[in-house]
C-alpha cells in the first residue's frame, strides 16, 4: 500500500455499499475530504446519513467499495482498530460520556488507558481543553449535573483529547434546546477554524452554510448533489434537494 | 452474669442458657461462628466472583463458552441447593484425591468445609450472573459505542465502562441474594461442617433443656450477620451513588 501524504485525501471513500441485512442504505457513496477541509452532510431522515459516518470508524462494516483515512483502509479485516481510532474522533447525538467519571476524568480516561500517557500531562492537556469548549470550572462535575449543550461540548473534548486527525460529528446539536445549540456551534467553529479536519452531518443549514467548505446531499443512500456552500444553496439542480431545502430553510 | 444464668437453667427447666456459663458449650459456639463466618465470607467473595466472570462470559463471542454458562446457570438455578450440597460431598467427594499428612491417615484434598463453601458458591454464583448480566444490558450500547470510538479494547470497556456502571445497578439485587446465601449456609450442616447449626444442634441434643435457648441464639446471631452485611452493602451503595445519575 502507498504511503499517504498529506497531499492526498485525508478521508477516501470509494463506491461504498452497506446494507443492514435485506436493506441497503448505502447504494455507492463516494467522496473525498481534505486535510483542513469541513464538509456537511445534510439529507431526510433515514437517508443513511450517521451510517455513513459510522462506517468512517468502523462501527459499521461495510459490504462493498472502500474507505481510506489516512491511507488505512478501514475495511481490511487485518485492521488495527486503535491505529484507525487514534486517528478518528467522533462525537454522537447523545453525548454518550461516561456517567460514574467527572468531565475532566471523562477527558483523561482515554489518552491514560488506551494511549498509556502520563497522567499529569493528560491532566494538564485535560483542563486546556475544558478552557477551550469554554467549561471552566466545571472539571469535577459528573455529567448528570451538566446541561444537555455542556455535555456535549465535554463529549468533544473527550475526543479531542486523542488528537485526532479528523473530527465525526453526527447530528450533535439534534438533542440540544435552542439556546444550547449555538455553544456547541460556536464550539465546532473554533474548531474548524484551527484547522481540524471535520465530517458533519446536521440539520443546522445556516451553519453549514457557514462553516463548510463542502456539502453533499444524501437521499435513499446515494449523493444526488454536492458543491461549495454558495452554489450548493442558491443554485441546486435535482429537485430532490430543492424539495429538501424549501422544507428546511 | 453466670450465675444469673444458672440460677435461671434451675428455675425455667426449658431456658437453659448452657453456652454462658458452660465453657465446653461457650466453645462451641464459638467454633460455629467462626466457621459460620468463614462459609459467608468465603461464599459472598467467590459467588460475586462467579457472577462477574459468568456475566462477562456470556457477552463472549465464542458460542460455546455462552452455552457453557448457561447451563451452569440452568443446573444450579433449577435444583435445589441442599441436593446440590449432597451431590458435591458424596459424589464428587468421592472422587478427589486423598493426600496423607502422616503417613497413615488418608485426607481427602478438599474437606467437607472446602465443598460446602465450592456448592454453595457456585449455587449463589448462578444468580449473580443472572443479576450482573441484567445490569450489564442496563446499560446503553451507545455508552459502549462511546468507548469504543475511543479506542478501548472490549476488555478495558467492560472494566472501565460497563462493569462499573453495570455493577450499581445491580447491588439492590445483589444484596438480595447475598442475604440468602448467608441463611443457606446452615445447610452445610448437613456434611458436618461445624458451623452454628451444627453446633447449636449438637448442644440442644446433649441439653435438651437448651433448646430453645440455642434457637433463640441462631436467629440473632443470624439477625446480626444479616444486618452486617445489608448494612455494609447500603453503604456502599450509597458511596458509589452517581450525582445526577439514575442509578
Ligand atoms: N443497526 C441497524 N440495523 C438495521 N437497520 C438499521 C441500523 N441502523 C440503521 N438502520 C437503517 O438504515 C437506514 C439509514 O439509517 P441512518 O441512521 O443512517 O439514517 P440517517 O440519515 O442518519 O437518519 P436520521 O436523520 O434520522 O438520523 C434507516 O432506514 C435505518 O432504519
Ligand atoms: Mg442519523
Amino acid at each position: 500500500m502507498a504511503e499517504w501524504t498529506p497531499d492526498q485525501p485525508l478521508v477516501s471513500i470509494r463506491d461504498v455499499h452497506k446494507s443492514f441485512g435485506e436493506l441497503e442504505v448505502l447504494k455507492g457513496v463516494s467522496l473525498d475530504v481534505r486535510k483542513g477541509e469541513v464538509i456537511c452532510i445534510i439529507g431526510p431522515s433515514g437517508s443513511g446519513k450517521s451510517t455513513l459516518i459510522r462506517c468512517i470508524n468502523a462501527l459499521n462494516d461495510i459490504q462493498a467499495g472502500s474507505i481510506l483515512v489516512e491511507g488505512i483502509e478501514v475495511h481490511d479485516p487485518d485492521l488495527d482498530k486503535l491505529e484507525l481510532r487514534k486517528k478518528v474522533g467522533m462525537v454522537f447525538q447523545q453525548y454518550n460520556l461516561f456517567p460514574h467519571k467527572t468531565a475532566l476524568e471523562n477527558i483523561m480516561m482515554a489518552p491514560i488507558k488506551v494511549l498509556k500517557e502520563d497522567p499529569e500531562e493528560v491532566k494538564k492537556r485535560a483542563r486546556a481543553l475544558l478552557k477551550k469548549v469554554r467549561l471552566e470550572g466545571k472539571e469535577d462535575a459528573y455529567p448528570g449535573e451538566l446541561s444537555g449543550g455542556q455535555q456535549q461540548r465535554v463529549a468533544i473534548a473527550r475526543s479531542l483529547a486523542m488528537r485526532p486527525d479528523v473530527m465525526l460529528f453526527d447530528e450533535v446539536t439534534a438533542a440540544l434546546d435552542p439556546e444550547t445549540v449555538k455553544e456547541v456551534l460556536i464550539t465546532i467553529k473554533d474548531l474548524a477554524e484551527d484547522g481540524m479536519t471535520c465530517i458533519l452531518v446536521t440539520h443546522e443549514m445556516g451553519f453549514a452554510r457557514e462553516v463548510a467548505d463542502h456539502i453533499y446531499f444524501t437521499d435513499r443512500g446515494v449523493i444526488v448533489e454536492h458543491g461549495p456552500p454558495a452554489t450548493f444553496f442558491k443554485k441546486a439542480k435535482d429537485p430532490r434537494t430543492r424539495e429538501f431545502l424549501s422544507q428546511i430553510l | 452474669m453466670e450465675d444469673f444464668f444458672r440460677q435461671l437453667a434451675a428455675e425455667a427447666p426449658r431456658w437453659n442458657f448452657i453456652f454462658f456459663y458452660d465453657e465446653r458449650s461457650w466453645n462451641r459456639i464459638v467454633e460455629g461462628l467462626y466457621y459460620t463466618l468463614i462459609l459467608s465470607v468465603a461464599c459472598v467473595i467467590l459467588s460475586v466472583v462467579i457472577g462477574v466472570v459468568g456475566a462477562w462470559a456470556q457477552g463472549s463471542p465464542s458460542r460455546l463458552l455462552r452455552n457453557i454458562v448457561q447451563g451452569y446457570i440452568q443446573f444450579f438455578r433449577n435444583t435445589p441447593p441442599f441436593v446440590q450440597l449432597l451431590f458435591f460431598y458424596f459424589a464428587l467427594g468421592q472422587f478427589t484425591p486423598t493426600y496423607s499428612p502422616d503417613g497413615w491417615l488418608q485426607v481427602p484434598i478438599i474437606s467437607n468445609v472446602g465443598w460446602a463453601i465450592i456448592s454453595l458458591s457456585f449455587f449463589a454464583g448462578a444468580f449473580n450472573v443472572e443479576i450482573f448480566r441484567a445490569g450489564i444490558e442496563a446499560v446503553p450500547d451507545s455508552t459502549r459505542e462511546a468507548a469504543e470510538a475511543l479506542g478501548f479494547s472490549r476488555m478495558q470497556t467492560y472494566t472501565e465502562i460497563v462493569f462499573p456502571l453495570a455493577f450499581r445497578v445491580s447491588l439492590p439485587a445483589l444484596n438480595n441474594n447475598l442475604v440468602n446465601l448467608i441463611k443457606t449456609t446452615t445447610q452445610a450442616f448437613a456434611i458436618a461442617v461445624p458451623e452454628l447449626l451444627y453446633q447449636c444442634v449438637t448442644i440442644w441434643n446433649d441439653y435438651p433443656s437448651a433448646q430453645y435457648p440455642t434457637m433463640l441464639l441462631l436467629f440473632v446471631v443470624y439477625i446480626g450477620l444479616v444486618g452486617i452485611l445489608v448494612f455494609g452493602m447500603h453503604k456502599w451503595e450509597r458511596a458509589l451513588r452517581i450525582p445526577g445519575y439514575g442509578v
